[in-house]
């Protein structure tokens, strides 16, 4: 099976700072992937490095087991729609269209104007003057109709409202169910991915903090509830992501490939955004951790 | 044709969702033998979920006997629950709703209506009594 994206120690420095440092990762062809993380937790960073806008500090990495943008056909197999999906204000959507048809040896005139047509968009109208998600339809026709085998979008639906948001997901699907096309999508927001997605990439603190399909991390991720106690006493298979206790009960999320039998938990599953938030929170508490110890020895 | 819609805070996994209605609508008639299901790009283009999801209930409900994928064309019901039923269900539902229109006189409201239906039926016999 090819890889969509696979990174080996990957880093980028920009001046001192790290905004992506020891990101090792294999993502295979095929999935939706939900690329998750804070503000500045490096999405953008990783998925420009895909794209070949920037190279690496450090590391390596192929996507579609190629370079980035090491010729024009690599450039060809990729769709990218940036933040806030620009589009050339001053320009028509059927002047957008010949654009992408005299830009693209792949190019499928007959599917942009198609979904032109689906949107119910005049193609005189200039760009500048159309809503937020009638751009971000756009933006996203204009990278799916050079047929690419992985479409890489960056936080395509954070300035959309609900409706918006839920037709270009919804459009997003159509081609996914249509076309084989890998898709690797970047989100602050959780909830609007759980259903479009079907593996997790979870960036914080400029490190991945967890990726896998999430149907087994869910399955394998646990949240124990139970009277106060040391949280040394797991076997070593189980692994605690976070936990917090109260005077009398401790609350750990844990990931155990094995069911947790210990009858003083009481176990839950979780959703996709718990699991984020516990692995955001990991990275976080490692952060105070790393500032503590810093300011200790001076 | 039947639509699907999901409930984002059921508990209940969107493909189990999808296997549920798809049973409910056999059991109700509203899908009868060689009915087709809606294909995956129209459900996804719908309520906006990964295709996968609904291959997964699809290839459930085939497992199970109760559909049939046709490569190419689509997916297709093939076994029903007991379709005789169906006529007995049109008395049943409109007694249901004389029932219900009865509760709502009564005062009570829809959680207080859904609870004691939900309680009857649990509390009562499973066997017919002959």
């Amino acid at each position: 099976m090819t890889s969509a994206l696979h990174a080996t120690d990957l880093g980028k420095r920009y001046g001192r700072k790290w905004a992506l440092s020891n990101c090792t990762l294999d993502i295979p062809s095929g999935r939706v992937v939900a690329l998750v993380g804070p503000n500045g937790a490096g999405k953008s960073t990783l998925l420009h490095l895909a794209v070949g806008l920037l190279t690496p500090s450090s590391g390596s990495l192929t996507v579609l087991d190629g370079k980035p943008a090491s010729s024009a056909e690599q450039l060809g197999r990729i769709g990218f729609v940036a933040q806030d999906t620009p589009v050339y204000s001053g320009l028509s959507i059927a002047a957008h269209l010949q654009m992408g048809a005299a830009l693209n040896s792949t190019w499928d005139a007959q599917l942009a104007d198609r979904r032109i047509r689906d949107l119910g968009l005049d193609p005189r109208q200039r760009a500048g003057r159309l809503s937020g998600g009638q751009r971000a339809q756009l933006a996203l026709t204009l990278a799916i109709a050079k047929r690419p085998s992985l479409l890489l979008l960056d936080e395509p639906v954070a300035s959309l409202d609900p409706l918006a948001r839920r037709e270009f997901l919804a459009i997003l699907m159509e081609v996914v169910a249509e076309h084989d096309v890998s898709v690797i999508l970047s989100s602050h927001l959780v909830a609007d991915l759980e259903r479009v997605c079907d593996y997790l990439v979870v960036l914080a603190a400029s490190r991945v903090q967890v990726s896998g399909e999430i149907d087994e991390l869910l399955s394998t991720h646990h949240r124990l509830i139970g009277p106060r106690r040391d949280l040394d006493s797991f076997p070593e298979t189980v692994r605690v992501i976070e936990s917090s206790h109260t005077e009398r009960q401790t609350t750990a999320t844990v990931r155990s490939v094995d069911p947790i039998l210990d009858p003083a938990w009481s176990v839950e599953s979780l959703s996709m955004e718990d699991l984020v938030l516990a692995y955001m929170g990991q990275a976080e508490e490692q952060r105070r951790e790393l500032v503590r110890s810093k300011g200790g020895g001076q | 044709m039947i639509e699907f819609r999901l409930n984002s805070n059921s508990g209940v996994s969107p493909y189990q969702q999808i296997v549920q209605q798809v049973k409910s609508a056999l059991r109700l008639g509203r899908l009868r033998v060689g009915d087709q299901l809606p294909t995956v790009k129209h459900v996804v283009g719908k309520i906006a979920i990964n295709p996968n999801t609904v291959l997964k209930a699809y290839r459930e409900l085939e497992h199970e006997g109760l559909v049939a994928a046709r490569p190419g064309i689509g997916t297709f019901v093939v076994n029903s629950y007991d379709e005789t039923t169906y006529a007995a269900q049109r008395t049943l539902r409109r007694s249901l709703e004389v029932w219900i229109e009865k509760a709502r006189r009564a005062g009570l409201d829809d959680e207080s209506i859904e609870a004691l239906f939900v309680d009857t039926f649990l509390f009562s016999p499973k066997e017919l009594v002959r």
